[in-house]
């Protein structure tokens, strides 16, 4: 069976202006609303499109949170997810334990193809996949924008600084994607029905035996400096002559 | 007594200024050294640079004709071997670090901190979540050691006039063949490097179409700037990725922003948050950027981008 494994986390969603708690221990999520980490969803979808293309035969969206993140995950089924696993628990999740999570499900579901969020737009640690990788001993792709397989290797185009890069890596490997890989299908009624029906099995995270000495402690949460209002004016000169006092031009 | 050792980013010729920054974040730290290590091919123009930033102790060169290209499956065991002895293990928040440090701190066993924005302690730290909206003040457990993400735009480049030795090392790790350098491209324009320019004059979706955006290329040689662009500039094809600013693109902190037809969305104002002045022109008074900016107009851009670039140069 040839397999991709996805990441799906639940977070705030995207268009949800984030506030800090008075009391300083994080940002307020009641009643927040909550969606897949919409780098997940591209994920996601790149793994759809290489199935569509007889290139795998099955995709495991797999999630590490609460209970309520079975929703994502139905989401994701409904997307065209063949199957998932929610490893459960309330608990805050670092990084490199969720590389370790998954490098345990990799021993057991042999994928050829991680396909992970380049971020999550929560925490934005942007460490997993990297992790994940390195405990695995394999390769890794990050930010990718184009993503081609064939013969056992993939080439992949990522984003960096300088502009676009291309590497080509034997698989099975990890790749995190970026904004530009694709764009994610709507999700149709009928498939939301369909998703219900496919399986969804649940693991406790104490199954993984995870032990982690140095995971961080949150001292505290704050809002942001924020920047004043400025000045508005009316012309072209009036921003000139007010570059002007201020040295900039 | 902290030791720190900094992994130098680099092309192979120049090192890259995000080093000097993370020497900069190093030195707030205090108390201990600061090393550099240079990976590349060949690392002799590289570490002389590096031996010139005040404050660093030592120079590290692991030259490795695999070192050519900065891929991170083949650098990150030698920067996990060389790391032994090191309290803190330091890269820069570019797409260099972050695609790099986080698999140097797996093969270490420790986790990561990303983005350090500011030292609060020699393992504690404030950085940036959600987009900005919020800011984490994370301590490390005092016996692990600290791998992180110096996130550049927080911190001034550290004063030159340094001498440091530059000694060669060697890391004797073998390394994998899985992953291989194809090619690179990039938009060179000639113009100054938008993560290190002290002006940015950056275009947004209202500017059109490629063509559109060709008055802010006009107004950004005028002034000596760097070009930027928002997300929906970028994905609507009107400019290269490589001049996506915020939080999914590059993190900047130049002198003089000018945003121009960009309405100002969370993701878009986490990228711009430490530039010293921001100049917001747009024709929706109401757009988030004016909340932002220090010197805000309304109106059509196509009108005052041409009537400002040239009243600048009269």
């Amino acid at each position: 069976m040839r397999r991709i494994m996805v990441g799906v986390k639940r977070v705030v969603d995207y268009n949800v202006r984030v506030r800090v708690r008075p009391d300083n221990t994080g940002v307020v999520t009641e009643g927040v609303k909550m969606s897949i980490n919409p780098f997940d969803e591209i994920a996601l979808e790149e793994a759809l499109r290489i199935k569509e293309k007889g290139l795998a035969d099955e995709v495991l969206a797999v999630g590490i949170g609460p209970a309520d993140a079975q929703q994502q995950l139905r989401t994701a089924l409904a997307m065209g997810a063949d199957r998932a696993v929610l490893v459960q628990t309330d608990a805050s999740v670092p990084p490199l334990s969720v590389a370790r999570i998954f490098r345990q499900l990799i021993d057991k579901e042999q994928p050829f193809l991680v396909l992970l969020g380049k971020q999550a737009i929560d925490d934005d640690n942007g460490q997993a996949p990297q992790m994940l990788a390195a405990l695995w001993d394999r390769p890794q792709a990050v930010s990718c924008s184009k993503i081609e397989i064939a013969d056992g290797k993939a080439t992949v185009t990522r984003e960096v600084d300088a502009g676009l890069e291309v590497l080509e890596l034997d698989l099975p490997a990890v790749m995190s994607v970026d904004l530009r890989l694709n764009e994610p299908r709507y999700v149709k009624l009928p498939d939301i029905m369909k998703a219900k029906k496919k399986p969804l099995d649940t693991l406790a995270l104490g199954d993984f035996g995870l032990t982690d000495a140095s995971a961080f402690k949150t001292v505290r949460v704050d809002p942001p400096p924020q920047r004043q209002k400025g000045i508005m004016v009316k012309d072209v000169a009036e921003l000139v002559d007010a570059l002007k006092k201020k040295g900039l031009v | 007594m902290s030791k720190i050792l900094i992994v130098a980013e680099h092309d192979g010729a120049r090192l890259n200024p995000s080093t000097s920054k993370c020497v900069s974040c190093a030195s707030q730290i205090g108390g201990g050294s600061i090393d550099v290590l240079v990976l590349a091919a060949d690392g002799s123009a590289v570490a002389s640079q590096a031996a010139e930033i005040a404050g660093v102790g030592k120079v590290l060169v692991a030259e490795n004709a695999a070192n050519v290209e900065p891929l991170a499956a083949v650098l990150a065991p030698q920067v996990a071997k060389l790391a032994a002895g090191y309290t803190h293990v330091f890269g820069p928040s570019t797409t260099f670090g972050k695609d790099l440090m986080p698999r140097v701190a797996a093969l270490l066993g420790v986790g990561q901190v990303s983005d350090i924005m500011a030292v609060e302690g020699s393992h504690a730290f404030k950085r940036p979540i959600y987009a900005g909206n919020a800011v984490l003040t994370v301590e490390v457990p005092a016996d692990a050691v600290v791998v992180a993400t110096v996130r550049v735009a927080s911190f001034a480049a550290a004063a030159q006039g340094g001498n440091a030795a530059i000694e060669k090392v060697d890391p004797g790790v073998a390394l994998p063949a899985h992953t291989r350098f194809v090619s690179r491209s990039s938009a060179a324009t000639g113009r100054p490097d938008l993560q290190s320019a002290a002006r940015v004059v950056a275009g947004g979706r209202a500017l059109g179409s490629a063509d559109g955006f060709k008055i802010i290329y006009a107004l950004a040689d005028k002034m000596g700037a760097a070009v930027g662009a928002s997300r929906a500039a970028v994905d609507a094809g009107y400019v290269a990725n490589d001049l996506q600013v915020g939080q999914t693109g590059k993190i900047i902190a130049p002198e003089l922003y000018l945003a121009i037809g960009i309405s100002g969305a969370i993701q878009h104002m986490t990228g711009i948050k430490d530039a010293r002045t921001i100049v917001a022109i747009n024709k929706d008074g109401e757009a988030p950027i004016f909340e932002a900016a220090d010197i805000g107009l309304v109106g059509d851009l196509f009108a005052i981008v041409p009537e400002l670039e040239k009243q600048l140069g009269s």
